[in-house]
């Protein structure tokens, strides 16, 4: 999963894959339906499967104004 | 009764034949007769089955308790269970939470031939970007079941 593979390359980057049906209020609160659902330091947020190059795009907002 | 069928069982041998070094599967579950975790107990199962399928070594398992060991939960920065980590030559911060299955499941084999050669397999252009990150970072990927 890319998100485990950022994890990798960085220190700094902690990545979970969560299973949304396990945990309802979960996914409920980060809207989750039918597909993949990224949330980066809870302000961050993409909706399914995306390239990388576009994962990565969105990883380094968390640079600008320290989301 | 095996969780995995014959034919995934052999998909899941020949797809961690890959594996370089060798691979912790850290879970975090509750003890056997807790009412609370629903896939709990099924989640260790098949990391279990799954470690039995790796090449002789390469993929262990070991097992705490979420609410009797702080110190482990704590120094894993777990917060739900189930859960486990991947760790390999370092513990990279990768984490999965809830069982995994369909797609996740395929994720998860590749995830652990890539541990275990610790290389994130990532193009030059997100690795330089990725270098320039200097706070902590929390990716949560929500999948649902396919």
């Amino acid at each position: 999963m890319l998100a485990h593979r950022l994890a990798m390359e960085s220190d700094w980057i902690r990545a979970d894959m969560v299973e949304a049906t396990e945990f309802p209020h979960l996914a409920n609160k980060y809207q989750v339906y039918g597909v993949p659902r990224t949330v980066i330091n809870e302000t961050i947020h993409v909706e399914g499967a995306v390239p990388e190059p576009m994962f990565v795009k969105e990883l380094m907002k968390v640079m600008d104004g320290q989301s | 009764m095996p969780l995995l069928d014959t034919k995934i069982q052999a998909q899941v041998r020949k797809a961690l034949e890959a594996m370089a070094g060798p691979v912790k599967l850290v879970m975090f579950t509750q003890g056997a007769d807790a009412l609370e975790c629903e896939f709990c107990a099924e989640t260790r199962a098949l990391i279990e089955e799954i470690a039995a399928l790796a090449p002789a070594g390469k993929l262990n398992v070991e097992v705490h308790d979420f609410v009797a060991e702080g110190d482990a939960v704590g120094a894993y920065q777990v917060d739900k269970i189930p859960a486990f980590a991947v760790v390999g030559a370092k513990d990279y911060g990768i984490r999965f939470y809830g069982i995994p299955s369909g797609y996740e499941f395929s994720s998860l084999m590749d995830d652990l031939v890539a541990v275990s050669k610790g290389e994130s397999g990532l193009s030059d252009a997100t690795k330089a970007a990725v270098a320039k990150i200097n706070q902590p970072v929390h990716i949560q990927v929500y999948v649902t079941p396919t």
